[in-house]
């Protein structure tokens, strides 16, 4: 990366790419020829920067400047004002939502300043269907150094003194899982990258993936250095398009590059990766259904024992660790691990990725150190409440996690933490909710997805899910009573207890964080028949204010099954047995006269 | 799952043994047939799996199980225009639920349905990752941020005419 003078980097994350950074990359290259100076100023399409909310983002390097929200048609001015006349245009800049005042780099805005980017060092930062500038920053550096300086037994001892602990939710440590996948003798073992990435709301995995693939493919040679493998497997879902490119291209330079192969680095060492596609179910972000379904069949879970360590796939010892656990690898091997084990709180090192979204100001993907506080994540990264809204809960762990309060708001996050509070780390989905929301009709969205995506194979989840979503279906129709909600946490209890797998054994966490933190807003649908929320649509009504209603029709036009009636310039009615409770109404009057009851 | 009746005609036959031959006609290579047979004929019909069955030598039912077991695979074909609606947490939260109930109302299908004029079909998926533009709806691989309920109509008339 010498020969430019300045580099423009274009967001390519799926995000953005939605809203068009395709067209973007296209018209800066333009403009960059008309103007002649294609051979001074490099576009780049690179991995997402993590501030999704303000996209498409084009950054401007070196000087670090940070355009939000930018059009194929802002191209033109860009150049002309920033690279020809080394002007920055303003209204493209972030806005500091507190004093209004621009923001010219990154380096100054409260998304980025509390945080500390090792699993995503090089996303936003690198062009990733290029391995050149993988290896420009310190890339496939770690795998040298194991390969000349370190026994594998050195590694693993490097990555169990760096207390790294599982990211893909468990929160295992990493180092002695591979140990144990070391030390079973066997003629094959695998490497297994877990990118199923099943959360439905997370984004993190899918992110490195498209960002910084080479992180992955460098992680993965290392573990089988370690543990005597020569075959990896990365399971990812045929719904990342985009990701399943990348990684392809990815692959492809690495052993054209003698990074992977049958001599890697001329040390002998043999290893290579292979692409596996999910199809689509959640269980198979299980271990033990993930490697049943690379073997091609359904992905239903197995006990444990035997572990995937002693049996995996094909039989064989197996070592599956998730996306993000392996990009932290290459920097724990280059920086040591006691720089990493001094990041974090004591029992849980390094920095975690979270995908933030929900009603938060800053949508987007960060990087904070364990034991950084929820407030801090929600409140100064994340921006606050959208809309000015009160804050009500955030909900962490996915479909397995719980539902956190006001009162967790200073707890410092990490594994031990989240789960005493009620809830879990999971793979890093943090979905913000505000007032708007209603708790109830919230852990009946997860059961919904757990009834889905239970694979059917154990009777506690197949059948208790499900009576567990009618249960709380009921009360978000007004027509359950009292006795519902202990029937409800007694289930709970048993389909936990008893379930085959982690699905099972977690799908209730969402009910009962949620009763124990809503008791009163349960107790509303049953026994006033109210949603507190407003969101329960059984339990709303529409009405006219009769004082308010100047007959003008208005809502009347925009209903979409024509339940209002009315004369001009007389009260209407909204007939309560067509009403579908869509809200257009309500939105089009200009009086106040239609409310929500 | 019901399923349509469907005639396979020789070539599109060669085409199924030639994906399986791709994968040496292995079984535990199923799911990577499956994948390669719907990209090309859109879904995967009874018929067809009675032939990937006698090309891997499994059982139909195997592979009907592992057809039915993943949501990615799909019985039916698709419309003209595959409307696909991300119901994700973070969609969610923010009302895709009712962009959902609106699509189902204009189009008078249901999930998992194809319209009868075979241009339309609704599908939900959970999150595409674009959860910053939620709640977010898919029309073939183009991406529509921030919908509304109200902005389904505008939605539909771009593919009104074609
Ligand atoms: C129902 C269920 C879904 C899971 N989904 C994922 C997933 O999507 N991605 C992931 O990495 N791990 C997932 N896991 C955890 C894996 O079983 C496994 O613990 C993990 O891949 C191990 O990697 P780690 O030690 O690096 O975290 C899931 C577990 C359960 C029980
Ligand atoms: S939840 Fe819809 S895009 Fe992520």
């Amino acid at each position: 990366m010498t020969k430019y003078k300045m580099y423009l980097l274009v967001c390519g994350g799926t995000g953005c790419r939605a809203s068009a950074s395709d067209s973007i990359v296209e018209n800066l290259k333009q403009e960059l020829e008309t103007k002649g100076l294609q051979d001074e100023v490099q576009v780049l399409m690179t991995g997402c920067f993590g501030f999704c909310e303000k996209g498409p983002i084009v950054k401007v390097q070196p000087d670090n400047t940070f355009y939000t929200q930018v059009k194929p048609e802002d191209c033109a001015e860009i150049i002309e004002e920033h690279i020809v006349k080394g002007r920055k245009v303003n209204r493209l800049l972030y806005e500091d939502p507190e004093n209004k005042k621009h923001i010219e780099d990154s380096k100054h805005m409260n998304f980025y300043k509390k945080q500390i980017r090792i699993a995503l060092r090089n996303c936003g930062f690198i062009d990733p269907e290029n391995v050149d500038e993988y290896i420009a920053r310190d890339g496939y550096s770690a795998l040298g150094k194991c390969l000349s300086e370190l026994t594998p037994k050195d590694v693993v001892d490097q990555i169990k003194e760096s207390g790294l602990r599982g990211r893909g939710g468990g929160g295992f440590p990493t180092g002695l899982k591979w140990e144990i996948a070391a030390k079973n003798e066997a003629d094959q073992k695998y490497v297994v990258c877990n990118a199923d990435e099943g959360d439905p709301g997370a984004f993190m995995d899918r992110s490195i993936l498209e960002g910084d693939p080479h992180a992955v493919l460098e992680a993965m040679a290392i573990c089988g250095y370690s543990m005597g493998a020569t075959k990896g497997l990365i399971y990812i879902r045929a719904e990342y398009p985009l990701a399943i490119k990348r990684l392809k291209i990815a692959l492809e330079q690495a052993r054209e590059y003698g990074l992977l192969g049958t001599d890697i680095l001329g040390t002998g060492f043999e290893f290579d990766i292979e692409i596996r596609y999910g199809a689509g179910a959640f269980v198979c972000g299980e271990e033990t259904s993930l490697i049943h379904s690379m073997e091609g069949l359904r992905g239903e879970p197995t006990i444990k024992p035997p572990y995937p360590a002693e049996k995996g796939y094909l039989g064989k010892p197996t070592n599956v660790n998730n996306v993000e656990t392996y990009a932290n690898i290459t920097a724990i091997i280059n920086k040591g691990a006691n720089w990493f084990n001094k990041i974090g709180t004591e029992k849980s090192k390094g920095t975690k990725v979270f995908a933030l979204a929900g009603k938060i100001n800053n949508v987007g993907l960060i990087e904070v150190p364990m034991g950084t506080t929820l407030r801090e994540v929600i409140f100064e990264i994340g921006g606050g409440i959208k809309d000015g809204k009160k804050f009500k809960a955030v909900q962490t762990g996915g479909p397995s996690g719980g539902c956190l309060t006001e009162k967790h708001l200073d707890t410092p996050i990490d594994f031990d933490n989240l789960l005493a509070a009620g809830s879990m780390m999971g793979s890093g989905g943090m979905i913000v909710m505000d007032e708007d929301n209603c708790m109830v009709a919230t852990a009946k969205f997860y059961l919904d997805f757990t009834v889905e995506e239970s694979c059917g194979k154990c009777s506690p989840c197949r059948i208790g899910n499900k009576r567990l979503y009618e249960l709380l279906d009921r009360i978000t129709q007004g027509k359950a009573e009292m006795e519902d909600l202990q029937r409800l946490r007694n289930m709970c209890y048993v389909i936990k207890d008893t379930s085959l797998c982690g699905l099972g054994q977690t799908s209730p966490n969402p009910i009962l964080s949620t009763l124990d933190n809503f008791w009163d807003e349960y107790v509303a649908h049953i026994t006033d028949h109210k949603c507190p929320a407003g969101q329960c649509k059984d339990l709303m009504k529409y009405e006219v204010v009769e004082e308010n209603c100047v007959g003008c029709t208005a809502c009347a036009r925009v209903c979409p099954v024509g339940a209002i009636s009315g004369d001009k310039k007389q009260t209407h009615y909204i007939d309560p047995a067509i009403c579908i409770k869509c809200g257009a109404c309500e939105e089009r009057c200009k009086f106040d006269a239609i409310i929500v009851k | 799952m019901s399923s349509i009746k469907v005639k396979l005609k020789e070539q599109d036959l060669n085409k199924i043994k030639e994906i399986c031959k791709s994968f040496n006609n292995e079984e535990g290579e199923l799911i990577n047939v499956l994948h390669k047979t719907q990209e090309h004929f859109g879904y995967l019909p009874a018929e067809i799996q009675e032939v990937v069955a006698q090309e891997l030598n499994m059982s139909v039912a195997k592979v009907y199980g592992v057809v039915t077991f993943y949501s990615f695979f799909t019985m039916l074909p698709k419309g003209k225009f595959p409307i696909s609606i991300c119901t994700g947490t973070a969609c969610y939260v923010r009302g895709a639920d009712n962009v959902l109930q609106e699509f189902k109302r204009q189009l008078g299908i249901e999930v998992g349905e194809t319209s009868e004029d075979g241009k339309y079909s609704l599908s939900c998926l959970r999150c595409v990752g674009a959860c910053g533009l939620a709640p977010v709806v898919l029309v073939g691989d183009k991406t529509y941020g921030r919908v509304s309920a109200e902005g389904v109509k505008e939605i539909l008339a771009e593919y009104q005419d074609k």
